[in-house]
């Protein structure tokens, strides 16, 4: 092996990830006197977080009353009742004061007459406990995610935040059990780095890239997943694979729900308007498991559109041109660059598409991450933290709802930091690292910038992501599931067989994809793993076998290790909490899950 | 007369041609900018005849297959592939683009020349050394500044005045615009070109915003503002249609009408 050596960093708190998540994070660390390091490998504004556009969910009730209970109802509900109800409590009365947060920073917030932030209909999202459709949704026209990022990022540089951009983290240094810093590649020299911490904060985001066809950016890799499974540690729920109804057909770019919030509707080679026997009560705007699903019947029962009759259209063209270009100019120009689409005049080719993970490394509403110890479920994982798509609170439950990300990412950001500053002391003293603890990460590194087999690259992705696409899709069966376990297995173990062209250490692409397709194989096979082995339809996970939810055997969180030299997996389970965090509500008991 | 030469080792020489495979459809020859900083040799032009039939629309399909299927070290940035995070911005074609917004039918000629963003260190191949442009960025303190005491709520702002944020805030800081104007190219250590004004402009205009007169004290200066002449490029090829030039133009204005 190659003689690689360090350049080591200290600092009190490490974050990973600079995006939404990550940069409310690193600044509440900031904020609260700790030395914060935050490390991306891409420019902060460059992070996933920018491509959200409906908007952030708040019960600011600008619109008409609102009430965070009715909030906290519906994401219960959308998650079919795998979310932590403490947890999605702390999101929800939480929310409004975030989003006042955000507004002080500057996001560009869309306003009403009055001069308050406006808010849209999105899908999922009630009033008075799931009466009928609520404004519940902050936006910034459709370009809510981007607004947020750059507003965040300026607050950042206001806060003198440091950075290190293009850095691409390799893996977490454990020490007995302990999260001691994070090794990292610098891409425009090539030397390697050791981040040492008291406490490495993940806000890698999701691993949509382990499908063929997802909204997700190229750089959505799941890399702090891949390393949590590295360290010998689980991850949770992930076989809960969120389908957007509406990716632009062909090229899978995002066409937000607030498309539908603003009086979009969805059709079929009838030109009827299905949702409406799907949902009688919200139609278009129904949680996206549900919608999706609609749209894939429709097409199965021969009512697709389009020469094959494999997709469906969302109508915009009876909505007035003036609010069109007030309030979804984003997306107009999308369908116009990416399905020729002119909105006004006519409808958008839209499939359901990969889109967010509602699965990820388990933490409590703290943002620490847990892990099940003997019989203990909640055991914390010192040093460890995971904020936002990375992380699988869990909130999000069994399917999120739309413009739950967003909040999700700057509440439990905030919740870090706020916990960080709670349990460390600024420039406390760090035991010394030793090799062995790295010596493991330059030894995988290394492997793969020499790697010499017979697999490109590119091949065992593509191989990865039709097995996925194929496999663990929006409707799945016992034997699609086998089958895609069956075709994991195979592309894991193929791992050994790569074939990397690129031998050089300044910015070496290929490597660095490399690295990514490793990291996001793990995360498949226990998505893959994780559906085969849950015998029941929730949420997003619907189980043409087993349509039924099975609360009673199966309202728990699936717990999946991943043995990265032998690619199997350990399946184990975490009760759901069926608990508040305060007497300001009671636990909402499970119900049938009807719109 | 003066003779005006690249120095010696940024001379490009031709590079390796990389023909289409065996029974390839449709091809299309794409020449692309190669700088490998390791090798030790001067940047190269690299040809690739490429199966269009099997690429999506786009320059930067033509990019992920050439990286794929053709030539694994070519290096570039690339994320959301639908023109947002501003990273796949390189000169195609002879002119400042999103790869992942620039359909390849529309390119013309028989040869596409692809290279990284104009007079910018070159780190590796089409990856441009972006450090002096978001510096540039930060200096013009892209954060609201009030001093009134926050309210309990949101700062009111009417829909007019929220209306002026548009065409300014939309900005993904993909660098085409700076990367595009001469009077940028000249003096790029002393003029914050185009997408920095344009922000300190987004930022003036703001309504929430009680800074205005100190931001534009930090402007008033021969270099950071008036090195723009009005060129235009940064209109010109401004992927999401911004017009940083007329950005520029209204801090001039405002900066006159505080002395008139």
């Amino acid at each position: 092996m190659a003689t690689y050596e360090f350049i080591d960093h200290k600092f009190d708190v490490v974050v990973v990830g600079a995006g939404g998540s990550g940069l409310r994070a690193a600044l509440g660390c900031a904020q609260a006197g700790l030395k914060t390091a935050c490390i991306t490998k891409v420019f902060p504004t460059r992070s996933h977080t920018v491509a959200a556009q409906g908007g952030i969910s708040a019960s600011l009730g600008n619109m008409g009353e609102d009430d965070w209970r009715w909030h906290m109802y519906d994401t219960v509900k959308g998650s079919d009742w795998l979310g932590d109800q403490d947890a999605i409590e702390y999101l929800c009365r939480n929310a409004p004061a975030a989003v006042y947060e955000l507004e002080h920073w500057g996001v560009p917030f869309s306003r009403t007459e009055d001069g308050k932030i406006y808010q849209r209909a999105f899908g999922g999202m009630t009033k008075n406990y799931g009466e009928a459709p609520i404004q519940r949704t902050c936006a910034a026209a459709d370009r809510t995610g981007h607004a947020m990022l750059h507003t965040m990022y300026g607050q950042s540089l206001a806060n003198a935040t440091e950075f290190f951009i293009e850095y691409f983290a390799l893996d977490l240094i454990m020490d007995e059990g302990v999260c001691r810093g994070v090794t990292a590649w610098k891409l425009d020299d090539g030397t390697l780095h050791r981040f040492q911490a008291q406490m490495v904060i993940l806000a890698t985001g999701g691993y949509g890239r382990s499908y063929f066809s997802a909204t997700s950016a190229h750089t959505c890799t799941g890399d702090g997943g891949g390393m949590t499974l590295r360290a010998g540690l689980p991850l949770q729920d992930m076989e809960f694979v969120q389908f957007h109804p509406t990716g632009i057909y062909g090229s899978g770019c995002l066409i937000t729900e607030g498309a539908r919030g603003e009086g979009g509707y969805l059709t079929n080679s009838e030109g009827e308007r299905f949702m409406e026997r799907y949902a009688p009560t919200v139609k278009d705007l129904a949680p996206r498991d549900m919608v999706s699903r609609a749209m894939t019947m429709e097409i199965r029962e021969g009512r697709g559109v389009g020469p094959k009759k494999d997709h469906i259209f969302l109508h915009l063209d009876h909505l007035d041109p003036k609010i069109l270009h007030e309030r979804l100019p984003g997306i107009s120009e999308s369908a116009k660059i990416f399905a020729g689409v002119d909105v006004t005049k006519q409808p958008i080719p839209v499939i359901p598409t990969v889109h967010y993970n509602m699965g990820g490394v388990p933490t409590n509403f703290y943002s620490e991450v847990v892990t099940k110890a003997g019989t203990n479920p909640d055991q914390v994982v010192p040093g460890l933290m995971a904020v936002g798509e990375a992380a699988c609170v869990s909130v999000h439950g069994a399917n999120r709802l739309g413009s739950n990300s967003l909040i999700d990412l700057v509440v439990f950001g905030r919740s870090a930091a706020l916990r960080a500053a709670d349990i460390l002391k600024a420039g406390a003293t760090q035991p010394e690292l030793k090799p062995a603890m790295t010596d493991w990460h330059l030894g995988r590194f290394d492997r793969f910038r020499n790697a010499n087999g017979g697999t490109t690259t590119a091949d065992l992705r593509l191989e990865m992501q039709m097995a996925m696409q194929e496999d663990a899709a929006v409707y799945r069966t016992s034997t699609a599931l086998a089958s895609g376990v069956q075709r994991m297995e195979t592309v894991q173990a193929k791992r050994a067989d790569l074939k990397v062209t690129d031998r050089t250490m300044v910015w070496n692409s290929d490597l660095m994809e490399t690295l990514e397709l490793d990291n996001l194989i793990g995360q498949a096979v226990v998505t893959v793993v994780g559906a085969h082995n849950r015998t029941e339809s929730r949420g997003a996970h619907a189980h043409e076998d087993f349509p039924d939810r099975d609360d009673k055997n199966w309202m728990k969180h699936t717990l999946t290790w991943f043995d990265d030299a032998s690619g199997k997996v350990k399946i184990d389970d975490r009760p759901v909490h069926n608990f508040t965090l305060s007497n300001d509500i009671a636990y909402i008991p499970p119900k049938a899950r009807v719109y | 007369m003066v003779q005006l030469r690249l120095p010696k080792n940024s001379r490009v020489t031709p590079g390796k041609h990389h023909p289409a495979p065996a029974g390839a459809g449709k091809t299309k020859t794409f020449k692309v900018y190669r700088y490998d900083p390791e090798l030790g040799q001067n940047p190269r032009w690299d040809t690739y005849d490429v199966d269009t039939t099997a690429c999506g629309p786009m320059v930067l399909d033509i990019l992920i297959h050439i990286k794929n299927y053709m030539d694994p070290t070519l290096t570039f940035r690339r994320s959301c592939r639908e023109g947002i995070c501003g990273s796949c911005a390189m000169v195609i074609d002879g002119r400042n683009a999103l790869a992942c917004l620039q359909g390849h039918a529309e390119c013309k000629g028989d040869k596409i020349m692809i290279g990284p963003l104009p007079h910018m260190p070159v780190v590796k191949d089409l990856v441009p050394d972006l450090t002096l442009f978001y510096a540039q960025y930060a200096s013009v303190e892209p954060w609201l500044h009030t001093e009134t005491p926050e309210p309990q709520k949101e700062w009111k702002q009417t829909p007019e005045d929220r209306a002026k944020l548009d065409g300014l805030y939309e900005c993904i800081l993909c660098a085409c615009c700076s990367t595009s104007c001469p009077s940028y190219w000249w003096n790029q250590e002393k003029y914050l070109g185009p997408a920095a004004l344009l922000h300190a402009y987004r930022w003036i205009i703001d309504s929430r915003d009680e800074a205005t007169g100190a931001r534009l004290d930090e402007l008033e200066d021969p270099f950071k503002l008036y090195r723009c002449h009005t060129i235009m490029n940064c209109a010109q090829v401004c992927p999401k249609g911004l017009n940083p030039a007329k950005a520029i133009a209204e801090v001039k204005k405002m900066l006159v009408d505080r002395v008139v």
